[in-house]
């Protein structure tokens, strides 16, 4: 027994799971035993968003110290509303929407990349002036935003079976397969080298610039996706609808267990700590806790776990 | 060894442990009052760990110390070893990368304080490095990131002479030339022997046993974390220590080397960089030779390695590489091993495009190629997917070999890679470099150290950035490069 429970408490993306069971627990007992399940399901429908985001904004910080994307949010709003505009809530148009809301995204990775590589901005600033580039786009382009998502996209995010959301089960494979991305495939493996050692490297014959390009292009890419699927999900866009997922990607990234200084990464960990933030948020409400209270509350707790256990355990 | 005034710092039965590994195994070990001491021995025979106990960075597991014949075992530390005047100068250097060389200066000095303690730690510093190393081309001002690792090691070993008021009684240099050319290992040698004349000790770790035997007084061979031989520096020469150590093969595997010269340029040629300086000898490489690159330290040397890495299968402008290439980083901690990952995958980063099955890695294949290659390199480990940190520095260095000689590289570019690497390695790794070079492959080869060069089918002397002499094997001579290295250009 002891030997298992260290090997678990070993594992970085365990706090996280531990957390979101302790908050639902909480959540659940304050409410009588009523409603867990229900708790469960909106957590999942809504952690998935989170989720896809977390994933891209992962492989970002793993490259390495300084590495950020704060461009998600505005990646959001902007491949949302484009999308609604092109598919004008017609079926027919639903790849064609895809298609151009991940063009979008495709555009803002490479864009994103080239202030940093080309005109060498350190990341956190190029990602942040892009982004306000990145929303005039979305505000200049806004008429799309009262046009309803077609049908079958808002079928598809709000879809369940058994009290499971389709679309999560969809991002778990999705996740299962980003994680083989990242611990088999070259690709994953170039991120995780470039973000311990960026010169050993290049010295080691990594193509670390087109791996950086690849990781802010993925970002971004997922980020798109995200903004697609969340206006279906919501019945639309709206130019705020990626705000609050700018401290969400990086908060899940640094509580499910990727280390903040690079190197090593954790995708378990991401849907742990998406469902703990949304479950933490429906605790206060439960709780009735005023929106003050539970802004403050959410930055507290989310501290108190970085500082337990999203810390580096020391190198050796 | 009778007076216990005169000694400075005694130990007995000192052990220390980690874990299941015994790094030390009941050390006695005295150091008396101006004598230099040399401590030689093999990767993982301890001789890092006993510094780290003498600086007071680590406990021994048991065993007494005493400095000046009084016992400090129970409240020594770093501040009891800098009380003491014990200083040591690690071989993983220790300098803060972000400060100026002044300000790491002023981290050993906390007296250096209040109004004008930067013009005062400049003047500290500055005139140590101009008294051990005239000529030395570094400023107080420079950032320490920005110096090549030979001047880092420079700064570090002048630091560790500076006094302001604490003593100093004892320096431990550990792998001190490691990265200094001949000119300048020579000056701090010189110096050694100055201060020890005036009444001070000295501590010398190095592999280069020519160093140990000109230097010290006094040699102590270690080996699996006991002492096995001390005696005074007469009674041992180069054969004698070599065999202590427990290594036999040394003298007779150069001279078998020197057997398999080869006709020049009988192979197509692989890497030619010409130089835009009409003066200025270009560089050209054929398959299989074996080439070394020398002169002082940071005259262009690493500059042209990079300048090969980067023109990798390419014809470019005035460079020109044909085939794939591999580097072993001699600055191991900034440029080679990846501290989060285990010894395998160290060793794998390079070869994994081949290790794909349906394009995703195959983690036996990485195991696999670990575990080939712990055999053919005799990397010292239990367990290859222990991390790349639990090395000593000589095995990590290994490992970047291995990372090279694994991987599909045609051409293998080597900066300065034997750094704390012991002599029985050292010649393991000089035959695989002469079986690779014999199978075809082409190794460029930087290297501080003048003996290694006779390994090498021809040098080229580096002088302000381009080549001004090619010296072939048979009139190699520490001399002659010193000479090219200095001569001022017709």
């Amino acid at each position: 027994m002891m030997p298992a429970i260290r090997r678990l408490s070993a594992k970085p993306w365990i706090w996280s799971y531990l957390g979101m069971t302790l908050v639902w627990l909480a959540t659940t007992i304050h409410s009588g035993g009523t409603g867990g399940a229900q708790v469960l399901t909106a957590a999942l429908s809504f952690a998935t968003f989170t989720v896809i985001v977390g994933i891209g904004q992962m492989f970002v910080i793993t490259t390495g110290p300084g590495n950020v994307d704060l461009s998600i949010p505005s990646t959001i709003s902007l491949a949302g509303v484009v999308a609604m505009k092109v598919m004008e809530g017609s079926d027919d148009l639903l790849v064609v929407g895809l298609v151009i809301a991940l063009a979008c995204g495709l555009a803002v990775g490479i864009f994103n990349y080239l202030l940093i590589r080309i005109l060498r901005i350190p990341p956190i600033i190029a990602t942040l002036s892009s982004s306000f580039l990145v929303l005039s786009t979305a505000i200049a382009y806004g008429r799309g935003l009262k046009i309803k998502p077609p049908p079958l996209l808002a079928d598809f995010t709000t879809a369940q079976v058994w009290g499971l959301p389709i679309l999560a089960l969809v991002v778990i494979l999705f996740a299962m397969a980003m994680s083989v991305l990242l611990h088999r495939t070259l690709y994953g493996r170039s991120v995780m080298a470039i973000g311990q050692n960026m010169r050993a490297a290049r010295l080691a014959g990594i193509r670390v610039e087109r791996v950086r390009f690849l990781t802010y292009t993925l970002s971004a890419v997922l980020a798109s996706l995200t903004g697609y699927l969340l206006a279906g999900f919501s019945g639309g866009a709206s130019l705020n609808m990626g705000q609050e997922y700018l401290l969400a990607s990086i908060a899940v990234v640094v509580i499910g267990g990727t280390s903040v200084a690079g190197g090593r990464a954790n995708i378990p960990g991401i849907w742990g700590a998406a469902m703990f933030l949304f479950l933490l948020v429906t605790m206060l409400n439960t709780f009735g806790a005023s929106a003050g209270i539970r802004l403050i509350l959410t930055g507290v707790i989310i501290i108190a776990v970085i500082t337990t256990a999203g810390g580096d355990e020391p190198q050796r | 060894m009778t007076e216990s005034t005169r000694t400075i710092v005694a130990l007995e039965k000192v052990a220390k442990h980690f874990g299941a590994v015994k790094a030390l195994n009941g050390v006695d070990l005295r150091v008396e009052a101006g004598e230099c001491l040399g401590l030689v021995g093999h990767n993982g025979a301890g001789k890092s760990t006993l510094m780290h106990v003498l600086a007071g960075t680590l406990t021994p597991s048991s065993g007494t110390m005493s400095v000046r014949g009084e016992d400090v075992t129970a409240r020594y530390g770093v501040a009891g070893a800098n009380a003491a005047g014990i200083r040591c100068v690690f071989q993983e250097l220790s300098l803060c990368p972000n400060l100026t060389v002044a300000e790491n200066a002023r981290i050993f000095h906390p007296s250096l304080q209040g109004f004008g303690w930067k013009r005062r730690a400049r003047a500290l510093i500055g005139a140590k490095l101009d008294e051990i190393f005239p000529g030395h081309g570094i400023s107080a001002d420079d950032v320490v990131g920005d110096l090549s690792i030979g001047k880092r090691q420079m700064v570090e070993i002048a630091r560790a002479f500076t006094i302001s008021d604490a003593p100093l009684d004892l320096v431990i240099l550990d792998e001190p030339t490691s990265s200094l050319d001949a000119f300048t290992a020579r000056q701090l040698l010189d110096y050694v022997r100055k201060v020890v004349g005036g009444g001070m000790s000295c501590i010398l770790i190095t592999h280069l046993l020519r160093e140990i035997l000109d230097t010290s007084d006094r040699i102590v061979v270690m080996k699996d974390g006991a002492v096995v031989a001390a005696k005074k520096t007469e009674e041992f020469d180069r054969d004698s220590l070599v065999r202590a150590m427990g290594n036999v093969v040394e003298m007779t595997a150069i001279k078998v080397h020197e057997a398999h010269e080869r006709q020049r340029g009988a192979t197509p040629l692989v890497v030619e960089a010409r130089s835009s300086d009409r003066d200025a000898v270009d560089l050209r490489a054929h398959r299989g030779e074996i080439i070394g690159l020398a002169g002082l330290a940071g005259h262009g040397q690493t500059a042209m390695l990079m300048k090969i890495f980067d023109a990798a299968g390419k014809h470019r402008g005035s460079t020109r590489v044909d085939g794939p290439v591999a580097l072993v980083a001699g600055d191991r901690q900034t440029e080679g091993v990846f501290h989060l990952w285990s010894i395998a995958q160290n060793i794998g980063v390079r070869s994994l495009a081949g290790m794909r099955r349906h394009g995703l890695i195959d983690a036996s294949a990485e195991a696999a190629l670990g575990e080939e290659w712990k055999r053919r390199i005799g990397i010292k480990t239990p367990d290859m997917n222990n991390a790349i940190l639990s090395l000593s520095g000589g095995n990590q260095q290994k490992a970047l070999f291995a990372r090279a000689l694994a991987s599909d590289a045609e051409i293998i570019l080597m900066d300065d890679p034997m750094r704390g690497v012991d002599v029985g390695t050292k010649l393991e790794v000089y035959d695989l470099i002469r079986d690779e070079a014999e199978k075809g492959r082409t190794f460029l080869w930087y290297t501080t150290e003048t003996d290694e060069l006779k390994n090498c089918d021809h040098t080229y002397v580096f002088r302000d950035g381009v080549i001004v002499a090619d010296i072939a094997r048979a009139d190699l001579s520490e001399e002659k490069i010193l000479q090219c290295s200095f001569k001022e250009s017709a």
